[in-house]
């Protein structure tokens, strides 16, 4: 069993290295393949940042009645973060700390300055902003608990209804963009593996005469295919050596110009905290497409 | 040691014109261990199809095909591959592996047989010197000469020492001098032991030979002489 173990291996890296051209095309397909499925492994990343972006935008605020005591507000914050499992954060924000931050937003409009002027007092009230998950639906429960409370009597108002068809609208967005990145990752991801099944059976066409002759000698079935599947597993790890380097590479030389398109999102240190991630996918899918295209194909053969 | 039970052979109908080609009818003979048998007849009398039988690569129409007492058709296809090791083959276009070297080539053959690393150095050598071809152990198949590659043939048909060497044509592509070089190769690997099926229509080495003959004349068995000659 090992003797023969440690001969499909001596054969597997024996063909690969006699030949030559077949190895070079096969690894070139695949290093080609594994960037492809890797490009979308940096898609979905910068879709998942560019859709968390937009979700942590969507609020709703429950603005308080005038005069509402601070401890009473924040009584109410601390139920209200008890709600639901799906609200990820409430901010307190006091009236005169609305003013403030209104008067800072604006400071070169006069006209608005002047227009607050002549209100007199300070016309906002203080609220809770309340972010969840970014499902429309809940935003929706969450504006209904917080209006049949026991503290709806405190409230002044809630702005899910202003929002409400924008929060849906966003919701749209980002879960079509979620659905249509998976349908093109899992067609080119199909097209990639077709690519490479079919350069490796082309490859084992070639010794298609040489299989026969290893089954009329009485080799087993484990004899002739077990080589052909190193060879594939050869291919894999090769091609992801060249493609995790490659990606690397592709990192640190595009993450400047990624920023300026993407700000915040770091392509480099979102590949380094992810490269597991990168090494799983790129070594998983270089040696399973290779083995598994040389295992299929070589059945074809072994019928002898 | 073989034995062919009224073997019949019929390939299915031809696509085009609907016909049956019957290429065995009712076949019946047997080989003793240690036999040198001489099988003859024209291109298309069914040789190859009685090895492709034994090798269990072809299923009878009717009737049986013993490999020492077992019918090879009732075997399952790991069984087939034990008897294929069991049988040294050598064909007219060789059969060899382009991408092994001359020495690989042969160890497949104790490889294919769980042989170990020591016994497979100590073996191939020994048989490649027999053979002629020690000087070349590190050529490839197509860096030799059409007799070098069967000699090579021969080699790998003898190395594991099986019970049987079955040898379809083996002449067909060589000179007189390799010709009667092979031939010789097989006499002596008969005189120590080995059965020997030869398949050829070539009429000088079997009046040469003075062996057991067995005529294929359409698919049939027409004689069958212990000291045979060409007749057909």
């Amino acid at each position: 069993m090992a003797t023969n173990l440690k001969r499909i291996i001596e054969f597997g890296f024996q063909d690969f290295s006699r030949n030559k051209g077949i190895s070079v095309a096969a690894i070139f397909v695949l290093v080609v393949s594994i960037a492809l499925v890797t490009g979308l492994v940096f898609f979905q990343g910068a879709m998942g940042y560019l859709i968390s972006q937009v979700q942590n935008k969507i609020d709703i605020t429950a603005y308080f009645k005038a005069g509402t005591q601070e401890q009473n507000i924040l009584a109410v914050k601390d139920q209200v973060l008890e709600m639901s499992p799906n609200i990820k954060n409430v901010e307190y924000v006091s009236g005169e700390q609305a003013l403030v931050d209104f008067n800072e937003r604006h400071k070169d409009n006069p006209v608005l300055s002047q227009a607050l002027q002549e209100v007199g007092d300070n016309p906002f009230l203080s609220s809770l902003n309340i972010t969840t998950n970014g499902d429309p639906l809940q935003y929706a429960q969450i504006s209904s608990a917080l209006q049949t409370s026991d503290f709806s009597e405190l409230l002044d108002k809630v702005d899910f209804s202003q929002k409400k068809d924008t929060i849906e609208k966003i919701y749209s967005i980002t879960s079509n963009i979620n659905i249509f990145g998976i349908i093109f990752e899992i067609i080119l991801t199909i097209v990639a593996i077709l690519v490479v099944f079919n350069t490796i059976r082309l490859g084992i066409e070639g010794s298609k005469e040489e299989i026969t002759t290893m089954r009329l000698v009485g080799a087993s079935n484990r004899l002739v295919r077990g080589p052909f599947i190193v060879q594939g597993i050869i291919y894999g790890v090769i091609a992801f050596i060249i493609c995790f380097l490659l990606s690397l590479l592709f990192a640190v030389s595009l993450s400047s110009k990624m920023s300026v398109v993407l700000p915040g999102f770091n392509m480099l240190s979102y590949f380094l905290t992810n490269w597991w991630i990168f090494v799983l996918i790129q070594l998983g899918f270089g040696t399973a497409v290779g083995a598994i295209s040389a295992l299929v194909v070589v059945k074809k053969y072994l019928k002898v | 040691m073989i034995k062919f039970n009224n073997v019949t052979k019929i390939y299915p109908a031809n696509f085009t014109d609907g016909s049956v080609a019957s290429v065995l009818q009712d076949v019946s003979f047997e080989i003793k261990e240690g036999e040198f048998v001489s099988i003859i007849g024209k291109s298309g009398a069914g040789k190859t199809t009685l090895t492709r039988l034994i090798l269990g690569l072809e299923e009878p129409t009717s009737g049986e095909v013993y490999f020492k007492d077992k019918n090879i058709h009732a075997l399952d296809s790991a069984e087939i591959q034990k008897i294929r090791r069991n049988i040294g083959c050598i064909y007219q276009d060789y059969k060899l592996l382009p991408a092994k070297t001359v020495y690989e080539n042969v160890a497949y053959i104790m490889e294919v047989e769980g042989a170990s690393d020591g016994d497979i150095k100590k073996e191939v050598p020994k048989v490649l010197e027999m053979i002629g071809l020690k000087e070349k152990m590190y050529n490839f198949p197509k860096e030799l000469s059409g007799g070098e590659q069967q000699r090579l043939a021969v080699a790998r048909a003898l190395v594991n020492h099986p019970d049987i060497i079955i040898a379809d044509e083996p002449t067909g592509n060589l000179d007189p001098y390799n010709t009667y070089e092979v031939i010789f190769l097989l006499e002596k690997i008969n005189k120590a032991g080995t059965t020997i099926i030869l398949l050829t229509h070539d009429r000088e080495i079997i009046n040469k030979l003075g062996k057991r003959v067995i005529t294929l004349v359409g698919g049939r068995v027409i004689r069958d002489e212990s000291e045979g000659r060409f007749i057909i």
